[in-house]
């Protein structure tokens, strides 16, 4: 693992920015514990003051230092993306594996479900929820509701992968030793396809993150929990940028671009890292 | 022909029906699970609003409301009836400008949002797939280069920051486009060169922000798809016979490499369909995106219920058209 990481670094350009830019974020994530006051305090600094070595996002017009808010916003968007991650990574596993190895009516029927939610159209069934959960759509909530929405994709690329699987050696071996179907996808074929669930949880933070966005954006998400989405409503509230505090929404778009950044860069680079046809190509053969 | 039809054909049109039994069953049954009834928030609204109601009146309003959002009779015979209304295409009033039907609202959304998204969605998955098969064709090609790493710089950023911060850049720090709506407000709308121009003019910043994004994607998929293309035996053997490397990409390479991006255009419509209602938001564009803002801040539950509704028919719709016309480029399918 190690070795790798050390690989990566040195050989693929993209994989340093990633760390450098992933590390940032991280940083500002961590500076929330440090933070001297929390972040649904009003009024503790002076309003409107520009980006300063004293505030060096500034400070908006709710009174509130730019950076420190940052530093909880990105850590809760961190969070969402992580808790969303995790819960549609299971989703998509569990259909995946199941799909790919049991094969014939379950695999037809789970792949049409799978394949309608991957046309449904996401975010408009996300605002009719939040929508009718307005208040109550906590931060936890919403990134369980986005983990119910974001599994297809994944679903179908670990599919694909069991069904090569199935057909190697080491399956037939272990379905003769008499190793009972769940357990067999779990312990023999699980660890190939894990390098690939890799890639695409990454893929799924941004999307998950992404959507946090819109919708808080529209005001939708509970508005008192700092984001990267609530950070430019409260900023579109307060019309920042006809009151020349354009700061205020320039230290989310910076925080998330540096994120989002870092994200697909990682992503692009170790997705190249797992497929080995791109590796050959590089060095020649 | 007959093997066609059962092959490829009649899974598609199942599945189409299947993803719009789907969408419509879940929003049927999400206001249902909600702990928020849409009858009493109603009614405590207008409460709210100070005006002094009779019970009397609350009572029969509350009749009306629950009769109009089918909330009536057992649970079953409200989903039959909800389909009921929906394949008569009544969608009921809309509460915020109260009684016009929700299904006109929309309609006059959705020119103004298919308008701007077919050409963008066009523009940038023919833009996308030309570049990203020069790419992965040339390799080495500096200018392409360049393109590389741009559109992977913007593609993961979220549709809402781009289209921000290029609103803020082109409307409002170099003043050259509108800061926002379709045409000035006050303009007549009418058919004639002027106002196609002023149409025109303001769609320009979202058309753009659209296709940037777009682009991207699109790109990345088809270098890869190109690059391993470029080691098949078939193009070998073009190269081999000396045969000019344009014909060789155009006719040997792009018609087989494109084949995954028309399935992987099926795939991300249901994303770009949500990515382009948020560019509508921040450039205040009269689709069917603004028409949700202002619906979510009127607190319009019909409305939002049309709104989802008719983007999953669309959406769907859209797909099956799509693996409609796909027998069309590959053979394999067309012949089996």
């Amino acid at each position: 693992m190690l070795a790798v990481f050390r690989d990566l670094l040195r050989y693929d350009g993209r994989f340093r920015v990633a760390s450098l830019f992933l590390m940032l974020t991280l940083l500002l994530a961590v500076l929330s514990w440090f933070s001297p006051y929390p972040p649904t305090r009003t009024f503790m600094t002076p309003q409107d003051l520009p980006p300063s070595l004293k505030h060096p996002f500034g400070t908006n017009s709710r009174g509130q230092d730019l950076l420190w808010w940052m530093a909880f916003a990105v850590r809760n968007s961190l969070i969402l993306g992580v808790i969303t991650a995790v819960v549609s990574r299971l989703i998509a596993i569990f259909v995946g594996l199941v799909s790919g190895y049991r094969g014939g009516f379950i695999d037809r029927a789970l792949m049409s479900a799978n394949d309608s939610f991957v046309v449904l159209p996401v975010l408009p069934i996300l605002v009719l929820l939040s929508f009718l959960l307005q208040g109550q759509l906590s931060l936890v909530t919403l990134a369980l509701l986005l983990g119910l929405f974001g599994w297809p994709w994944d679903a179908r690329l670990i599919r694909a992968q069991v069904l090569s699987l199935k057909e190697r050696a080491f399956t037939r071996t272990a379905v003769y030793s008499g190793t009972p179907p769940l357990l067999l996808t779990l312990r023999e074929h699980l660890p190939f396809v894990l390098p690939v669930v890799f890639a695409t949880t990454i893929n799924n933070m941004l999307w998950s993150i992404g959507m946090e966005v819109t919708l808080s954006v529209l005001g939708l998400s509970d508005v008192t929990v700092p984001t990267i989405g609530t950070t430019i409503f409260w900023a579109n509230q307060h019309q920042a940028l006809v009151a020349g505090v354009w700061w205020w929404l320039a230290a989310p778009i910076l925080v998330a671009v540096v994120l989002f950044l870092g994200l697909y860069l990682l992503f692009s680079s170790v997705n190249e890292f797992i497929d080995p046809r791109t590796r050959l190509r590089r060095i020649g053969a | 022909m007959r093997k066609f039809v059962l092959n490829y054909l009649v899974p598609r049109i199942a599945q189409y029906i299947l993803v719009i039994f789907l969408g419509v069953t879940l929003t049927f049954i999400i206001p249902r699970l909600s702990p928020n009834d849409p009858v009493e928030r109603q009614v405590s609204q207008l409460m709210m609003s100070g005006s002094h109601v009779s019970p009397e009146a609350i009572i029969a309003m509350r009749e009306a409301l629950t009769e109009m959002y089918g909330l009536s009779g057992s649970v079953w015979e409200q989903y039959l009836a909800f389909w009921g209304r929906l394949l008569r295409g009544d969608l009921g009033p809309s509460l915020s400008s109260f009684p016009t039907p929700v299904i006109q609202l929309l309609a006059t959304a959705m020119p103004w949002t298919f308008g701007l998204l077919i050409p963008a969605i066009l523009i940038s998955w023919i833009v996308g797939n030309i570049l990203g098969a020069i790419a992965g064709y040339y390799e080495n090609n500096r200018a392409i280069q360049i393109v590389d790493i741009l559109s992977q710089a913007i593609r993961p950023i979220p549709y809402y920051i781009v289209a921000l911060v290029m609103l803020a850049v082109f409307a409002y720090w170099i003043p050259i486009f509108p800061f926002s709506g379709a045409y000035p407000p006050g303009t007549r709308v009418e058919f004639s060169w002027s106002f196609a121009w002023t149409v025109l003019r303001h769609s320009i910043l979202p058309l753009l922000s659209l296709i940037l994004l777009g682009v991207g994607g699109w790109f990345v998929g088809m270098k890869s798809l190109t690059s391993n293309i470029i080691s098949e035996d078939y193009v070998v053997y073009a190269e081999v016979t000396g045969l000019p490397k344009k014909r060789i990409l155009s006719q040997y390479i792009i018609p087989n490499a494109m084949l995954p991006q028309i399935t992987g255009l099926a795939l991300q419509l249901g994303l770009i369909f949500s990515g382009a209602l948020i560019m509508e938001v921040v450039f205040g564009y009269p689709g069917m995106g603004t028409l949700t803002f202002q619906a979510v801040m009127a607190n319009d539950y019909t409305l939002i219920m049309g709104i989802t509704l008719l983007s999953i028919i669309g959406v769907a719709t859209a797909v099956l058209i799509l693996d409609l016309i796909y027998p069309l480029f590959d053979p394999r399918v067309r012949h089996q």
